[in-house]
């Protein structure tokens, strides 16, 4: 039965229609997927379902019955509850308190802090993490566990569509799996999901129907979850879109030139005796799963973490660990893994961004030259094809794929030796995807030596030249790509330790 | 919210301001108009003396000090910080100053000693803030008590004459027809918008208050600039010490009292955003010269300093408001 239709729906900022003509329908217990490159509306249209945005023309049913959604809180009363992508849960405060945040039980006024308690206590239960107690603060919890909160709180106001908004984004694979359990048991409850992601495969494993956006349009709807990949690409960048990695043609590996060498790199409680050397031109790729110590490394390398032992080198030369400073002058740059809290000045323009690790190149006697730095970021947005490239935007303006771009601007115009690169295509859409693989290779060509932790194996193994598989903050591979697979590197990952590293490479050959 | 920001490049001219530059434009209008809106007030109240050149340059000597300390102050709030002691430390600046072994050495040891005490000051809040991390509000709180009770010790609580001629003549002079206060005032305002607009310095600042997690991974030395922008408030407070000591021709541990919330409010109403990262010290100018002017009306009508603290709450207030709505309207789609 249809839950929920919208028609028609408009929404127009000053100088933006962020949606023309949307059509969605979702149906009782089904995972309705949305597709649609950065830009393209999703995020409107959550906003526009959550009460967030009034849209300015369009009509709405829900349940049957003509429905307006003035308010957030008119939409929860609905049921309509929705996920964001940067959980808006309050992190001082308990488990309890947030699921329960606006709609506390109360007697007399005073709130009944135990019943809340205990009712949160089943919703954890149900959502398959007993563990997570009531009382915890929910700032100390995993990325996963504040997304069963989130979702806890969706249950709470006994939600009939739940909207999410990439929730696999920050989630390791069996905690995504976990995910894809409590969704099939939502479904079966007869709950509706709204399920955004960029992740296709994702789609085909729990979606029911697809609906795709492009440019603020439905372009399509309502077509079945195994709809082939190439036809949903070309639905949401209306252009055929090389989705697989570029091919090199020859390898750009300076084997005579070893540019980053990491000797015995170690810190307490995160990873140990780390050891690893890329060359020039060369792109090693770190898989492995969420809480690895991926993010950890590249932070320990680039000096924003102190190492409690090891070393870490560039051209031969030892770069003073523990000190961001320092890194920099030796000629490493991170792109960090958040790329919006630790990457990028929002407030600022792009030029601002690019040039802010290059500042003295950009100024004589600590006085800027402005028109140098203005020229010199277009040229950069333009050899990195970043639209629209004026320098003198905010950056806040952009799109999370020309976003990453900005960042990875800065260090091109730094000029590094070492690139470190913290997922660098998180919630980035398939075309500015493609163009960010281009840019990574292009760097490798220069010379520069490029460090890539990702999350997808595939783009891992798609981008680099060596492969160095982590595992409990250790090294359990270090193997060229072309001899992985990504089943195979999978298996190295999800093994437990009494999988020794010969074993490993059987399964490989 | 990328989703409404990806506009047609072809619709956005590229000789067109940026957004957020027309966004502050606007502010600073607004607050532009208020400013002619209070003289058009203070000339019609009084006609006979409100624009007479005596009356404005009694406002702009008054306002020179505490447009000095607002200086240092936007830098710190831009930095994403606060700075409580500034009133402390033109007190001790001034007190250190006058005492009579500092005016036996004469005018240039005296103004020196002013400069250093309050770069002193500045920077002892800066290291136990950036290397001792303790949070601004705590630190310069700190400051601002032990600055007032070494000030009350060094005077004993007494007022000193300055009996150092050379100093008095030079500050208490003119030139070009110009009192001297007034020059120091448009030079270090010269001086703080060059720096904060135009060099490697001032886009640190910027970037420290913004966002410091990013600004410190994109190798910029977060702590060491944090100590240097409270040294940059302290030695405002020492070149503000100098002009009240000028003005009064005495120093005392009651000088600069409520310069603190004085310079926040003026950098608030001014535009700067209080968690850092925005701002403008053309606002923080405007901001001290409607209080300065709203102060003159008051004195000028023999109206009671109590109603004008009621109408300074009142214009604080009302400026934040109304910059909030003009904003918002125009930044809807961001």
């Amino acid at each position: 039965m249809t839950l929920l239709t919208m028609t028609g729906i408009g929404k127009t900022f000053p100088g933006v229609r962020a949606l023309d003509q949307v059509d969605l329908e979702v149906a009782e217990g089904e995972v309705h997927c949305l597709l649609g490159q950065n830009g393209a509306g999703k995020s409107t249209l959550i906003k526009v379902l959550s009460g967030a945005h009034q849209p300015d023309d369009g009509e709405i049913t829900w349940r049957g019955d003509k429905a307006t959604l003035p308010s957030p809180v008119a939409a929860l009363r609905l049921g309509i509850a929705t996920m964001y992508q940067e959980l808006d849960l309050v992190p001082d405060i308990s488990v309890a308190e947030n699921v329960f945040l606006g709609h506390e039980p109360t007697r007399f006024g005073f709130t009944r802090r135990k019943a809340a308690r205990n009712h949160t206590r089943t919703l954890m239960a149900r959502l398959g993490h007993p563990e997570i107690s009531p009382d915890r603060e929910v700032g100390r919890l995993s990325a996963a566990g504040q997304q069963l909160v989130s979702m806890a709180r969706a249950l709470a106001h006994d939600a009939r569509l739940i909207v999410m908004d990439e929730p696999t984004a920050a989630l390791a694979a069996d905690e995504v799996d976990n995910l894809f359990r409590i969704v099939g048991e939502l479904t079966k409850d007869g709950v509706a999901v709204l399920y955004i992601s960029h992740r296709l495969e994702e789609i085909r494993r729990i979606g029911t129907r697809v609906t795709v956006l492009k440019d603020g349009r439905t372009v399509a709807a309502n077509l079945p979850a195994h709809t082939p990949t190439d036809l949903l690409v070309d639905l949401m960048s209306g252009r055929k879109v090389d989705t697989v990695f570029p091919h090199r043609e020859t390898s750009t590996v300076d084997t005579t030139r070893e540019v980053l060498t990491v000797t015995g790199l170690t810190r307490k409680g995160e990873f140990s005796d780390i050891g690893f050397h890329v060359h020039a031109g060369e792109v090693l790729g770190i898989a492995g799963l969420v809480g690895a110590g991926r993010s950890e490394i590249l932070e320990t390398v680039f000096g924003a973490r102190k190492p409690d032992a090891g070393h870490v080198a560039v051209d031969g030369k030892p770069v003073k660990p523990g000190s961001v400073v320092a890194a920099v002058k030796a000629g490493i740059g991170l792109a960090p893994e958040e790329r919006k809290a630790q990457g990028l000045l929002l407030d600022l323009s792009v030029a601002h961004n690019v040039t802010l690790s290059s500042l003295p190149a950009y100024s004589r006697a600590g006085f800027m030259d402005r028109a140098r730095e203005l020229k010199d970021s277009k040229a950069t947005l333009e050899r990195l094809d970043l639209r629209p490239a004026d320098p003198r935007r905010l950056v806040a303006e952009f799109s999370g794929g020309n976003q990453q771009k900005a960042v990875v601007a800065r260090w091109l115009v730094r000029g590094c030796k070492v690139l470190l690169l913290d997922e660098p295509t998180r919630g980035v859409d398939v075309g500015a995807r493609a163009e960010l693989y281009r840019v990574i290779h292009e760097l490798a060509a220069a010379g520069v030596a490029v460090v890539l932790v990702s999350s997808e194996v595939a783009e891992v193994l798609g981008l680099a030249d060596r492969v160095l598989v982590l595992r409990d903050g250790e090294v359990v591979a270090d193997r060229r790509a072309d001899e992985l697979t990504e089943s195979a590197v999978l298996d190295i990952v999800m093994a437990g330790s009494a999988i020794t590293e010969g074993a490993a490479t059987e399964e490989v050959q | 919210m990328s989703d409404v920001t990806v506009l047609d490049p072809k619709s956005a001219p590229p000789q067109e301001r940026p957004k957020h530059r027309r966004n502050l434009d606007l502010r600073l209008t607004g607050l532009l108009g208020v400013l002619v809106v209070l003289c058009i007030v203070g000339y019609a109240t009084r006609p006979d003396s409100f624009l007479t050149e005596a009356n404005i340059s009694t406002m702009l000597r008054l306002a020179a000090a505490i447009g000095v300390v607002s200086v240092g102050m936007t830098f710190v709030i831009i930095s994403g910080g606060i700075d409580l002691s500034v009133g402390s430390i033109v007190a001790l600046a001034g007190v250190w100053m006058t005492t009579v072994a500092t005016q036996s050495y004469g005018p240039v040891v005296m103004v020196l000693c002013a400069l250093l005490v309050g770069l002193g000051c500045g920077l002892v809040n800066g290291l136990l803030i950036s290397y001792g991390k303790v949070v601004p509000f705590i630190a310069t709180l700190a400051m601002y008590a032990s600055a007032k009770g070494l000030a009350e010790r060094l005077s004993g609580r007494r007022t000193q004459v300055v009996t150092e001629t050379g100093f008095t003549t030079f500050f208490r002079g003119d030139i070009l027809g110009i009192p001297v206060l007034i020059w120091m005032l448009a030079a270090v305002f010269a001086v703080g918008w060059v720096v904060l607009n135009r060099t490697t310095f001032g886009r640190r600042t910027f970037a420290v208050g913004g966002n410091a997690e990013a600004a410190r991974l994109a190798g910029i030395d977060v702590r060491r600039h944090t100590a240097l922008v409270y040294g940059i408030a302290g030695l405002c407070c020492g070149i503000a010490a100098l002009m009240v000591v000028a003005r009064t021709t005495s120093g005392a541990s009651t000088n600069g009292m409520f310069y603190e919330l004085d310079a926040i409010a003026a950098v608030v109403i001014g535009g700067t955003l209080l968690s850092g990262g925005r701002g403008s010290l053309i606002g923080t100018l405007i901001g001290v010269l409607i209080f300065t002017v709203v102060g003159n009306i008051f004195t000028q009508n023999n109206l009671d300093t109590d109603i004008q603290n009621i109408a300074k709450g009142v214009i604080i207030v009302a400026a934040v408001l109304l910059q909030r709505t003009t904003t918002r309207r125009r930044a809807h789609a961001t």
